[in-house]
């Protein structure tokens, strides 16, 4: 009588492969969605930061002619 | 940050469980076969990934043809989401089949129509990839990909349907088979109950995963707009 052969760790490996492949992903998935959420806060603090200041006074302007007047004023 | 709806969290929560019911089955309540033993058992998953995988690629090809008609770019990701899933699943069914060929026909690998149909589709999806990566514009690579898909999903139901059209040593469980099969088996009631519920399973773990991983897109796409935004 033909008996039944031994192939118990061809298939321990299929399911290891199989398990190890799907956490993998998941794991990358994770990864993923974490790196991303962190870039966004990111942006987030950078954006706010960068949201319009209030209008420079008129004395800061680089307006050679404002500036020439008010060294010679100076002078005076 | 957007967080989990409950049904997302209630799936992910399910998934668990349907694998570890799907394993038990597998592994525990199938009985042995009696000519392979226990390398057998790999088939459940084999189908069940299979399964899902060539599912997911005839669902990028839909979700193409309606990126194409609408130009709606949520279209793309869940194109992008279904091709992903299905290279991961579609990868493993690759793997468990070769690791099932070996005792069974003697061979890792042999260019049997079915193994050659899955490891063509299989290479098409990865070349997708590489074709998304080359496109900076989103509008053209979203399009490129749509026509892409369309086109290689093709190849999924080619690949399902060649082991029932043509001469091949690959078994089919479902339907008749060629003369030259080899390794095939009738499944005992046992065995059908593992491996309906393992199609089941993996339906669901495709859909858990296939959420996240459209979700995941969606963040992608609100970095990238926020950094254009930050930059301009």
């Amino acid at each position: 009588m033909e008996t039944t052969p031994d192939t118990s760790g061809y298939m321990i490996a299929g399911y290891a492969i199989a398990f190890l492949v799907m956490g993998l992903y998941v794991f990358s998935m994770y990864l993923r969605h974490r790196n991303l959420n962190q870039d966004l806060e990111t942006l987030e603090v950078i954006s706010s930061e960068s949201k319009p200041k209030p209008a420079p006074s008129r004395t800061k302007t680089s307006n050679p002619g404002a500036k020439k007047a008010k060294t010679s004023a100076k002078k005076k | 940050m957007q967080s989990k709806p409950l049904t997302l969290k209630v799936l992910d929560i399910v998934t668990v469980i349907v694998l570890a019911i799907s394993t038990w089955l597998a592994l525990v309540f199938a009985p042995t076969e009696i000519v392979m033993g226990q390398v057998q058992r790999v088939f459940y998953f084999h189908i069940g990934t299979a399964w899902v995988g060539l599912m997911g690629f005839v669902i990028a090809a839909v979700a193409g043809i309606v990126y194409l008609i609408t130009h709606d770019l949520k279209w793309d990701r869940v194109e992008l989401a279904a091709v992903e899933v299905s290279l991961v699943f579609f990868f493993i069914t690759i793997v468990l089949g070769s690791i099932w060929a070996r005792p069974a026909w003697n061979t890792w690998w042999t260019w049997d129509p079915r193994l050659t149909t899955a490891a063509i589709t299989e290479l098409i999806y990865v070349a997708y990839f590489m074709l998304r990566q080359g496109i900076e514009d989103p509008e053209r690579r979203a399009r490129f990909g749509a026509v892409y898909t369309l086109l290689g999903g093709i190849s999924a139901p080619i690949t399902f349907m060649v082991i029932r059209l043509f001469r091949t040593i690959h078994p089919v469980v479902i339907g008749s088979q060629s003369a030259a099969a080899q390794g095939g088996f009738s499944m005992t009631s046992d065995m059908k109950v593992a491996f309906f519920f393992a199609l089941f399973a993996f339906t669901v773990i495709f859909i858990d995963l296939f959420w996240h991983r459209i979700r995941l897109g969606g963040l992608q796409d609100k970095v990238e707009q926020m950094k254009l935004k930050v930059t301009m």
